[in-house]
């Protein structure tokens, strides 16, 4: 158990290491980097969504906070990235707190619901609290804090720590209460608290996601976290595969990439960025993964063996 | 097979228990007793209220009316997850597996939550329940997250356990394999081995025969009262299977219509003209 879960996080260093010392061109670097923030993010909501079985709408808003306190600390307060960054998440955290008591109550679409309208508060505020964010307008003069090291490194240690994560008890109580809310409350976990915990975790990787974001762009606005923000989350992770990890890094990798790609043709982007969705819904319903992680798919390296699929 | 005198206390009682829906009556002025160390079972036709009991029981619905009393403790108003900490676990007559995790994942699901029960003085002097984790089961966040400190240790221990109540129930060999996939009877075992991996007192066993064939049902007669004696596990079950009920228990509840008509032995209840008119009487019409 020890040596697997050690392979893993070696792994995942080892991955960090290329990225950081390929030798690449400035634009390429760049991709990386966005690359490193978008799985960040999508991370946090893969916890959420596909292991938790949350569905939401609004985490774009969680995104804003984060690139926003990190925005204010730094260039108004002088504060250092690293800490500015940590407090982009941490102020992301104490929002969800906020709003997860009252909304996870609410279940499935429920919830959904009621994060597209959080998530467009959260952005209308930023948006019309001039005086701290200047509004509609935009912050400009952020530092390029996010060099490929950083965003290399913070996609790195948050990956290790969710691989952990979701491989030790707190994994299963989330994944118990995804599969039956009921059974789950019945062997002694009280499914709110549970749903919270996945909640803070995810909101805390957008808020770095987003913090991270703000340092590459150097400047940011409300309107880059809207409600269409959101949706490709949400979308990347169903993309990859609900309750697959790796599936989310690779959805998340391949979307990244092709709208990359497609970058010369910018207006047709958004048409063949729902071509392949609807591609990949059609051709595997359950997502690139489904719930299996990446190593499962290669034989003999895992304990579990493949032959034995998941009924769908 | 009966308890011994020293050994006679009550575990759970019932104590005039009302359950509504809306208008409709489920359950009505239920009391009963189950003694520490019992197997008990309750029978009755379908819709007479069995399963409700448990629902009620386990805290999933909060009676409207009466009080449940485990330990001598007032559950009444706990929630399903705190009735569950203090040592009452249970099994589903329509399954509830954890469909897409491995079969033990399923029970290492529940026994790294095994809950250690004591009494606690509160501040005005009352004994109330307390519970907290057993600490060879048990690992906090950080560890979690960086797989360090206890993190192997206790990982260990959560499945060494699972492992070896698998191996008690006969599903050790399926242990990589999804939970869903399982054919129905294994489902049922894997169900109980889940519930025993929480450590209970007492073990509510919804219909765990419903759907099994004979032979089926004679190795789950096997496992029960096995796990009963080897346990100490103070086991309750409902069942509409008559002759499994008759075999195992030796105290029998038979209900219906939401009300209790008639307690006793096995023997007691087959010579119950109440209970032969309302259950054994349409033997033929209940069915699977």
């Amino acid at each position: 158990m020890r040596t697997k879960s050690l392979i893993g996080n070696a792994a995942f260093v080892l991955l960090g290491l290329f990225l950081v010392f390929l030798p690449l061109s400035g634009y390429q670097e760049g991709i990386i980097i966005l690359l490193c923030i978008n799985c960040i993010a999508a991370m946090g909501v893969s916890l959420l969504t596909g292991f938790t079985g949350i569905f939401t709408l609004g985490h774009a808003a969680y995104m804003a906070l984060g690139a926003y306190t990190t925005a204010i600390l730094t260039v108004r307060l002088g504060v250092h990235w690293v800490p500015a960054i940590v407090a982009g998440g941490v102020v992301a955290v104490l929002v969800a707190w906020l709003i997860g008591i009252p909304t996870l109550r609410l279940t499935g679409d429920y919830y959904a619901i009621a994060s597209i309208g959080l998530g467009e508060a959260i952005r209308l505020i930023l948006e019309n609290w001039q005086s701290v964010t200047r509004g509609a307008r935009g912050f400009p003069g952020i530092d390029s804090y996010t060099t490929r090291e950083a965003a290399v490194a913070f996609f790195v240690i948050l990956g290790i720590l969710l691989f952990n994560l979701i491989n030790s008890r707190l994994g299963r109580e989330l994944k118990a209460s995804r599969d039956d809310r009921v059974a789950a409350s019945l062997m002694g976990f009280h499914t709110p608290r549970s749903r919270m915990k996945a909640l803070l975790i995810s909101a805390f990787c957008c808020g770095i996601s987003g913090a991270l974001l703000g340092g590459y762009m150097n400047f940011i606005q409300p309107s880059m976290f809207d409600m269409m923000k959101s949706t490709e989350l949400t979308a990347v992770v169903v993309f990859g595969g609900l309750g697959s990890m790796s599936g989310t890094i690779l959805g998340s990798a391949i979307i990244t990439l092709v709208m990359e790609y497609f970058r010369d043709i910018s207006q047709y982007r958004m048409l063949i960025y729902g071509a392949l969705l609807v591609v990949i819904m059609v051709v595997r319903p359950e997502g690139l993964l489904g719930n299996r992680e990446i190593w499962t798919f290669i034989p003999g390296l895992s304990g579990k063996s493949n032959d034995r699929r998941r009924d769908k | 097979m009966m308890a011994t005198k020293t050994e006679s206390r009550v575990l759970l009682e019932l104590e005039n228990i009302d359950m509504f829906f809306g208008g409709v009556l489920a359950v009505k002025g239920m009391s009963f007793t189950v003694m520490d160390n019992e197997l008990a079972g309750i029978i009755g036709p379908n819709g007479a209220g069995k399963t409700t009991i448990f629902n009620v029981i386990s805290g999933v619905y909060s009676p409207t009316a009466g009080t449940i009393w485990f330990r001598e403790q007032d559950i009444t108003p706990l929630m399903a997850y705190q009735v569950n900490r203090l040592g009452i676990a249970r099994t589903f007559q329509n399954l509830r597996l954890f469909a897409r995790s491995s079969v033990l994942e399923n029970v290492m699901t529940a026994a790294q939550n095994r809950y250690r029960y004591s009494f606690r003085e509160n501040l005005r002097g009352h004994l109330t329940p307390s519970y907290r984790p057993d600490p060879e089961y048990f690992y906090g966040f950080l560890e979690s997250i960086l797989h360090a400190g206890k993190w192997m240790s206790r990982e260990t221990n959560i499945r060494k356990k699972s492992m070896e109540l698998l191996d008690r129930v006969g599903l050790a060999d399926r242990a990589d394999q999804m939970a869903g996939t399982l054919p129905y009877g294994m489902q049922r075992r894997l169900e109980i081995a889940r519930a025993i991996a929480l450590d209970p007192k007492l073990l509510l066993l919804d219909e765990p025969a419903a759907g099994m064939n004979p032979e089926e049902v004679f190795a789950l007669n096997d496992l029960i009262t096995g796990l009963h004696k080897d346990f100490r596990l103070t086991t309750l079950v409902i069942e509409h299977h008559m002759d499994m009920i008759m075999q195992i228990c030796p105290h029998i509840i038979c209900v219906n219509f939401g009300a209790k008509i008639a307690e006793g032995t096995p023997e007691e209840i087959q010579a119950n003209p109440e209970v032969l008119s309302a259950y054994l009487g349409d033997e033929e019409a209940v069915g699977e």
